[in-house]
């Protein structure tokens, strides 16, 4: 039993180090497949931008993205490698001359509070729904909660992100207009609770678009699985509808959803970015939408790298909990 | 019911998306037609839908945006269906060595997020207009699809009838194109509108991030205007209309989708039985 597990696990881990590897090097051509002399296209545009010359630091540091023409592509390529593997991602151009790892190390985990939180909500709210509404396919809440997910789901994270801020924020003022916390009581008693209160409105609009995909997910599957003779047996048995409900309907009809889990991570990740930017919250989303404005190419890259690998793991966490709760995997291991 | 309105909604953007310029010259108005006694203005018998901080008419805008919006949404679409059924059914149909590479790959696309992904690439490109963001969106969409229509022909490859006609010695080709494509088409419809959604949503956060070329107009580079000035000075008009299309023609795909799926699995169908009971009582 345990060594088909930990079978099962290992050829997960070498999927994803192809992965991630694949990710690495990807990160490393785009740039180099730019044709000309991207460099200084780049600083003209900067300079154009901001109106002021480019230090030399920040033309070697743009030099670097894109390769040295000096070198060889292979060892530009090893020399890569290591720096990537020293957390290494360059300079950032807008902000030069921060390295982008402190960057992305200050905006990570405000992202990881948001989409952690989240994500864990929209899937519980989502799923618990879903159970509900897949019990009795056609029913009331069924005829209602069906329809009305399909059109959440539909909704533009962005979008409703500003109808909130708009609502609630600038109307109704119950909530603050951005950021992430209030800095005049940075360190002080009340920080904490800024931080919740900064951090309501993003999240309840991430929740309030994400949820809907889970809901539909999972009532496909109950409604699949309630026509099952083992729970027709168990209502047979006499078993209160709540335990045929949650024991044996709910539980086998989650399987796909923990599969769902992973798959979905690399969606709210990229609808939570887009959130962030509306309302200016200090996380990688912000960085992204700065990267993007400014073109700074070294942060831009920075943030596909981080994103990417911490989705992949994310994967792999989801991948693990499905071979604890589902024993097949285990059995296809062996 | 359900799927009538989703075509519906489908075809009524597809109209637009077609006559828009017409539609436009018909109202007489433009996307880039600025009116200096109308700016900021609220909806009114003129402009029906108001106007921009610049002066131009939101409904034209509207109907200039459908239409590049619907081109980067099938186009992108259409890619993604060919990548996904040719990766897809290749690995399933012939499986082995073949299918382990193809799932390999497929399998890496699927982990790999998509909006970081097209942003890399879209953020290097220098020509941002609509068929090059399309192509971009297409060629990171294809994953989805392809793992479902790999499994669905797996299961079709060891059906009876396939093996019958294998037996009588029809050609590879023939197998493919005759036996297990027609079945197919109900998951590669579904996919083809999952997939113009998507593109549709993922050229709108683009456009949000500023990635757009300047002289297109899309329900994305809308909604990105519209934020930076919209907001501040509560000009509803402007930005809540963009993202309502958006979420329409997402719930219509939504809508069709859940008619395909009851056609494909009866078990879901029990919803309408159901209903139909009730209606008859």
């Amino acid at each position: 039993m345990k060594q088909g597990k930990g079978r099962f696990l290992t050829r997960r881990v070498a999927f994803y180090v192809a992965t991630a590897w694949s990710a690495i090097t990807l990160n490393f051509l785009i740039p180099r497949l730019m044709p000309g002399d991207p460099t200084s296209v780049i600083v003209r545009q900067l300079q154009k931008q901001s109106g002021e010359s480019i230090p030399p630091e920040a033309v070697e540091a743009i030099q670097k993205l894109f390769g040295d023409p000096r070198a060889g592509l292979l060892q530009q390529y090893w020399d890569y490698l290591g720096s990537v593997a020293r957390l290494d991602f360059g300079l950032s151009i807008s902000r030069f001359p921060t390295p982008v790892g402190e960057l992305l190390g200050a905006g990570l985990p405000w992202t990881l509070l948001l989409v952690g939180t989240t994500t864990l909500l929209a899937f519980a709210i989502g799923t618990g729904l879903g159970i509900a509404a897949g019990w009795k396919p056609g029913g009331r809440l069924d005829g209602f909660l069906s329809p009305l997910s399909t059109f959440l789901s539909a909704l533009p994270y962005f979008w409703v992100a500003l109808i909130a801020l708009y609502v609630f924020g600038l109307v109704l003022g119950w909530f603050p207009l951005g950021g992430g916390y209030d800095p005049d009581l940075y360190g002080r008693p009340g920080f904490l609770g800024s931080v919740l209160e900064h951090l309501v409105m993003p999240a309840a609009t991430i929740v309030f678009s994400a949820f809907g995909g889970w809901l539909l997910g999972m009532r496909n599957m109950m409604i699949t699985t309630v026509s099952e003779d083992y729970v027709l047996l168990g209502k047979a048995k006499g078993l209160s509808s709540g335990r045929v409900m949650f024991r044996y309907a709910a539980r086998n009809a989650l399987l796909p959803s923990v599969t769902g889990f992973a798959m979905a991570i690399g969606g709210v990740l990229g609808g939570a970015l887009l959130t962030e930017i509306v309302f200016s919250y200090p996380g990688i989303g912000y960085l992204l939408y700065d990267a993007v404005s400014k073109r700074d190419y070294p942060l831009m890259q920075g943030v596909f790298l981080l994103t990417t690998l911490t989705v992949l793991l994310a994967n792999f966490v989801a991948d693990s909990v499905y071979v604890m709760i589902d024993p097949r995997t285990r059995e296809a291991g062996r | 019911m359900k799927v009538r309105i989703g075509i519906g909604i489908i075809a009524f953007f597809a109209v637009i998306a077609i006559v828009g310029p017409w539609l436009n010259d018909l109202l007489g108005v433009g996307p880039w037609k600025i009116d200096y006694d109308a700016i900021s203005q609220a909806p009114s018998g003129e402009h029906l839908l108001g106007t921009t901080s610049q002066g131009t008419d939101v409904l034209a805008q509207m109907i200039a945006g459908t239409r590049n919006s619907m081109v980067v949404g099938s186009v992108a679409a259409i890619i993604g269906v060919v990548l996904a059924v040719v990766l897809g059914v290749t690995a399933g149909f012939f499986g082995g060595k073949v299918d382990a590479v193809l799932s390999f790959v497929t399998n890496m696309f699927l982990v790999l997020p998509v909006l970081p992904l097209t942003l890399i690439v879209a953020g290097y490109v220098q020509d941002t207009g609509p068929v090059t963001i399309a192509l971009i969106i297409g060629l990171f969409g294809w994953a989805p699809g392809a793992r479902t229509l790999r499994a669905q022909t797996l299961s079709l490859r060891r059906r009876d009838f396939v093996m019958a006609m294998r037996m009588v010695g029809e050609t590879r080709a023939r197998l493919i194109f005759v036996e297990v494509l027609p079945h197919l088409a109900g998951w590669i419809s579904a996919m083809f509108l999952h997939l113009v959604l998507g593109a549709v949503l993922a050229e709108a956060g683009l456009a949000f991030l500023g990635i757009s070329s300047a002289d297109t107009v899309s329900w994305g580079t809308i909604i990105d205007q519209a934020r930076q000035v919209a907001m501040l000075n509560g000009m509803w008009w402007w930005f809540v209309p963009p993202g309502l299309c958006i979420a329409l023609l997402g719930t219509a795909t939504g809508l069709v989708n859940f008619g395909i799926d009851e056609v494909m699995n009866p078990r879901l169908r029990t919803a309408d039985i159901k209903a139909m009971r009730k209606a008859l009582a």
